[in-house]
């Protein structure tokens, strides 16, 4: 790694000197709060030395987390006072259990007492977790109600994807309901993932062991190209922290106008692209001359061909 | 669900001012450590609770060695463990003893 022929890409000292140079996608729920907030400046609540756990996982003889695999509380992000929620992706696949939602949904309601200039989501979860299921859904809906009050309040809420979980099942859902996303090559968006279409629809529908089909369909370079996020971002803390602040700045409101907007461009999308088989279809009939090369584009690569395209920055959501 | 505690007794606390740490992840073959610095200074307990049960000696051991090595006097030191192995253990151990080394 040190030698005088060592390779140009840098490697992960150099990479991790700066706390936002860090991969987002390799760093932890606390990890990528401290290096995402000004230095010092994150408070959070219910931490974990107040034990706030599940009380359902013991029943099936799982281990807890002292913070049931989320982070909430408050910062600042360039100065500006904002609430963050950060899930854990490596415990339970970060998935929703009856603790974590509601830590999620009172942080949400407490902004609207406290009305900071952003709430982020930094979501990294499979959706609910199975062994709390109802209370995991109930939290779903709780959640989505909260950021619809809150955006109609005049709040923005900012999701940032790029863990190794996804964004997947009620997350996904969530996800649909805040005003701006960001998303990088390694964080994906859906709802069903990859292997609960495979066992309910077969491998001839989708095969989850095909990587560049899961990332080509659920990935964040296609979430993009149709609407379905506002900035694409290189995998590291530093390139979220702007995406954040810039979408911060540019959030749309939750009014009939807006919702009208997006039912229109949904329609329309529908009608342009219902027949494609695959995500390369669709962007060549957006008009990449090579659809091929998008999934190795580097993230300012992409940029450039997302500002080249027609129709690709939207209010609605 | 095994749940065990060990209580040491220390010749020193351990330097620094951090109030309490947290590192590591709950995980298949990992674990996280909560540690608070909340008893007398010549104390320190480890509660552990483990979904891989019948493993008491080898925690007890490696708890032990710990506190032989970083003298972590008035350190609360809890572990939710994921299956995590006795040198993984001793790493995050370690790791959370150095977090809190550090002044507040």
């Amino acid at each position: 790694m040190t030698g005088p022929n060592s390779s140009p890409i840098p490697n992960r000292d150099e990479r991790n000197a700066s706390p936002t140079g860090m991969s987002w996608y390799e760093a932890s729920a606390r990890q990528r709060v401290a290096a995402l907030l000004d230095p010092g400046t994150f408070e959070e609540v219910l931490g974990p030395e107040q034990r706030a756990m599940s009380p359902h996982l013991p029943l099936f003889a799982l281990p807890r987390a002292f913070d049931d695999g989320i982070v909430v509380g408050r910062g600042r992000l360039d100065g500006k006072a904002v609430s963050v929620a950060a899930q854990e992706g490596r415990f339970m696949g970060g998935a929703f259990g009856e603790v974590h939602g509601a830590k999620l949904v009172g942080l949400l309601r407490a902004a609207r007492a406290s009305r900071p200039e952003a709430v982020l989501i930094l979501f990294d979860t499979g959706g609910v977790r199975l062994q709390e299921a109802n209370a995991g859904e109930t939290a779903i809906a709780e959640t989505m109600r909260a950021i619809a009050d809150l955006r109609r309040d005049g709040v923005p809420v900012i999701g940032l994807i790029g863990g190794r979980a996804g964004c997947y099942g009620g997350g996904g859902l969530i996800a649909g309901t805040c005003s701006r996303l960001a998303v990088s090559e390694g964080g994906r968006i859906s709802v069903s993932g990859p292997e609960v279409i495979e066992t309910n629809k077969g491998a001839e529908e989708f095969d989850s062991k095909d990587r560049a089909l899961v990332w080509r369909t659920m990935g964040g370079k296609h979430r993009r190209l149709t609407g379905g996020a506002d900035a694409f971002c290189d995998d590291t803390v530093a390139a979220f922290r702007t995406a954040a602040l810039d979408l911060m700045g540019r959030a749309p409101a939750l009014d009939l106008a807006t919702l009208e907007a997006e039912q229109a461009r949904l329609e329309a999308r529908l009608a342009r692209f219902g027949d494609c088989r695959d995500a390369t279809e669709i962007w060549s009939r957006l008009g990449i001359d090579d659809p091929a090369a998008v999934p190795g584009l580097t993230a300012q690569d992409f940029d450039g061909l997302v500002a080249g395209l027609d129709g690709m920055d939207h209010d609605a959501r | 669900m095994e749940t065990m505690t060990f209580r040491h007794a220390t010749q020193k606390p351990l330097a620094g001012t951090r109030a309490q740490a947290i590192t590591g992840v709950v995980a298949s073959g990992n674990l996280e450590v909560l540690l608070e610095r909340v008893l007398p200074g010549d104390a320190c307990t480890i509660e552990i609770a483990t979904p891989i049960e019948g493993f008491g000696d080898v925690w007890e051991a490696v708890a032990a060695d710990f506190v032989a090595r970083a003298q972590p006097g008035g350190l609360r030191i809890s572990i939710n463990d994921g299956g995590a192995r006795p040198d993984t253990v001793s790493l995050r151990l370690l790791q959370g003893a150095r977090l809190m080394e550090a002044d507040a």
